[in-house]
């Protein structure tokens, strides 16, 4: 039972959501994109989606300058 | 150098068109290195004007002070390659309408300055242009370290991200780091269009 952050493999836990999920890696930024197997997960539903086994979550920190 | 692989490349970067949010410091250095490559059609989209605190690491010169970003970057453009379309957009991206102005671009690069700002574009353009690939920035602040630049790839999404920068609001934004993202960007963007099998 397990997913992955960012390649990292963790342990996956039973109805964690996003963030649940944020919380535990101590992801804090305020701006960042999320996606899981590939799909966009809106901020607004952060605390419904659920994360099943086996997947892969991708969490990229925007950071201002251009 | 190999005469007919450039020849091919040419060939199929001639009909490709290239979309890019913001004439700052990525939008200006990125435009540059594609139209350098051939690229048949950039659409430069930006609402501001040229200032002097800009030269540091904008692909702008000093005689261009107060032009419209788009009309000088356009300038400077034909002045490398006269044949090239460009479509400048003096416009200010606004939430609910930022992908209009690419709907005909085969790749967007994000080249815009502010974080919320680039994760509105993004979300907006993955959502309403999902076949589009876009090519972000994140991290271009600072100096030095550039082996912690790395892509990520996500889906559609790509981002030339250094994850330990701090936000420019906090630190300084120079020629090298921000040409090398610029650059990167318009790299990942030539991977995108040709892939390897050239």
């Amino acid at each position: 039972m397990s997913i992955t952050v960012n390649g990292k493999t963790i342990e996956h836990i039973k109805k964690e959501t996003i963030s649940d999920l944020l919380k535990r890696m101590h992801y804090t930024f305020p701006l960042i994109i999320v996606k899981i197997n590939g799909k966009l997960i809106k901020k607004k539903d952060y605390n419904e989606t659920v994360i099943l086994d086996k997947s892969e979550v991708k969490v990229i920190h925007l950071i201002s300058g251009g | 150098m190999n005469t007919q692989k450039q020849k091919r490349i040419k060939e199929i970067l001639s009909k490709k068109t290239v979309g890019i949010a913001g004439a700052g410091g990525l939008g200006s250095n990125a435009a540059v290195a594609l139209a350098r490559s051939g690229i048949g059609q950039l659409i430069i989209v930006d609402f501001d004007v040229v200032e002097e605190s800009n030269l540091n690491r904008q692909y702008y010169f000093l005689d261009q002070l107060g032009m419209k970003k788009v009309d000088a970057l356009t300038e400077n453009i034909h002045r490398i390659n006269p044949q090239m379309t460009i479509d400048s957009v003096q416009l200010k991206l606004e939430q609910g309408q930022m992908h209009t102005p690419f709907v005909s671009a085969d790749i967007i690069i994000e080249a815009l300055d502010d974080a919320k700002t680039k994760k509105i574009f993004i979300e907006e353009i993955l959502e309403k242009l999902p076949n589009t690939p876009i090519v972000a920035a994140s991290g271009v602040a600072g100096y030095g370290h550039s082996d912690r630049i790395n892509t990520q790839h996500l889906g559609n999404l790509h981002v030339c991200y250094d994850e330990q920068a701090k936000s420019s609001e906090k630190d300084v934004l120079l020629a090298p780091k921000v040409c090398l993202m610029a650059n990167w960007q318009a790299n990942i963007t030539l991977d995108l269009l040709l892939g390897d099998n050239i």
